[in-house]
């Protein structure tokens, strides 16, 4: 390859990082990066990992945090103090860019446009695995979705 | 107020007073007294702590559908996948110390098993049977 060539692949390669890294997190850097409320990570953690708050518009949080006893199936209630800290931590750092603007079927992040278009690779015997068994259990494969870090580099799909 | 209403607000009062507040306050043997003293049955039943623990209630899930048949080690939420630490307290020394996140979870738990809030008998025999587990 000529140098000039070289160059020209290089400079692609930076204009596709680039642009992978801005479908998700470039328009919101807060994504991953955000401090998670304490409160946030003891009550919701319990059964879930920590869903980052920018996965959802503001919409779609408050609806869920409005509906703790019904909680997709389970009950899930908290006392009216802790409701209202998450409420206004999650409306804080709700999401606010393009894709997560709109809020998904029954406000789960699963059904985001984003989130099927990110995981179209995926084949439906792989959700059913016994070591992943849903779509909601993001550290069956994202290793490092405890710290808020859902980079394709961390995923390990198991067996 | 409701009659459970009144049964929750009672239990509150009276676990918040019979055990000091604080985040390691209480012991499981306190609480399981607690609820017992509250119930004013005399007999504490671990045998039907067990039988509550372990069957389905005419819905999707038991207690042991997620913490396990024998809570010992570690359960899996059966929807999420996300483990479960141990329950049985001789097993987790952070279960049963903390009568707030006790109630917490008696309240939303019975409800999803059992579809209605357990009595505080029921949680002091639960509380009895998980206490025999060594």
């Amino acid at each position: 390859m000529n140098r000039r060539a070289l160059l020209h692949r290089k400079s692609w390669a930076v204009v596709a990082l680039v642009a992978s890294h801005a479908a998700f997190a470039g328009d919101d850097q807060r994504t991953p990066g955000v401090a998670v409320l304490p409160k946030y990570k003891q009550e919701c953690t319990a059964c879930h990992v920590a869903f980052p708050p920018g996965m959802l518009p503001a919409e779609s949080w408050r609806r869920l945090l409005g509906n703790l006893p019904h909680h997709y199936g389970t009950d899930a209630s908290l006392d009216a103090a802790t409701v209202n800290e998450l409420a206004t931590w999650l409306s804080a750092n709700a999401g606010t860019y393009r894709r997560v603007r709109e809020a998904p079927l029954e406000d789960r992040i699963t059904r985001s446009a984003w989130f099927i278009r990110k995981h179209d690779e995926v084949s439906a015997a792989v959700w059913k695995r016994p070591a992943v068994k849903s779509a909601t259990n993001c550290a069956a494969c994202h290793t490092q979705a405890d710290q808020g870090d859902f980079n394709e580099h961390t995923v390990r799909i198991p067996r | 107020m409701t009659h459970s209403s009144l049964i929750r607000h009672v239990g509150a009062v009276l676990i918040a007073g019979a055990i000091p507040i604080g985040v390691h306050a209480a012991t499981p043997a306190d609480l399981q007294a607690a609820y017992g003293a509250l119930s004013g049955t005399t007999t504490i039943a671990p045998d039907r702590g067990q039988q509550l623990f372990t069957i389905r209630h005419g819905r999707e899930w038991s207690c042991a559908s997620c913490h396990g048949a024998v809570p010992t080690q570690a359960g899996k939420h059966a929807s999420t996948g996300k483990p479960i630490a141990a329950l049985a307290p001789a097993f987790n020394p952070e279960r049963f110390v903390d009568a707030a996140k006790t109630e917490k979870w008696f309240r939303r738990n019975c409800n999803d098993v059992i579809g209605r809030e357990c009595s505080a008998a029921e949680k002091a025999d639960v509380i009895a049977w998980l206490r025999t587990l060594k």
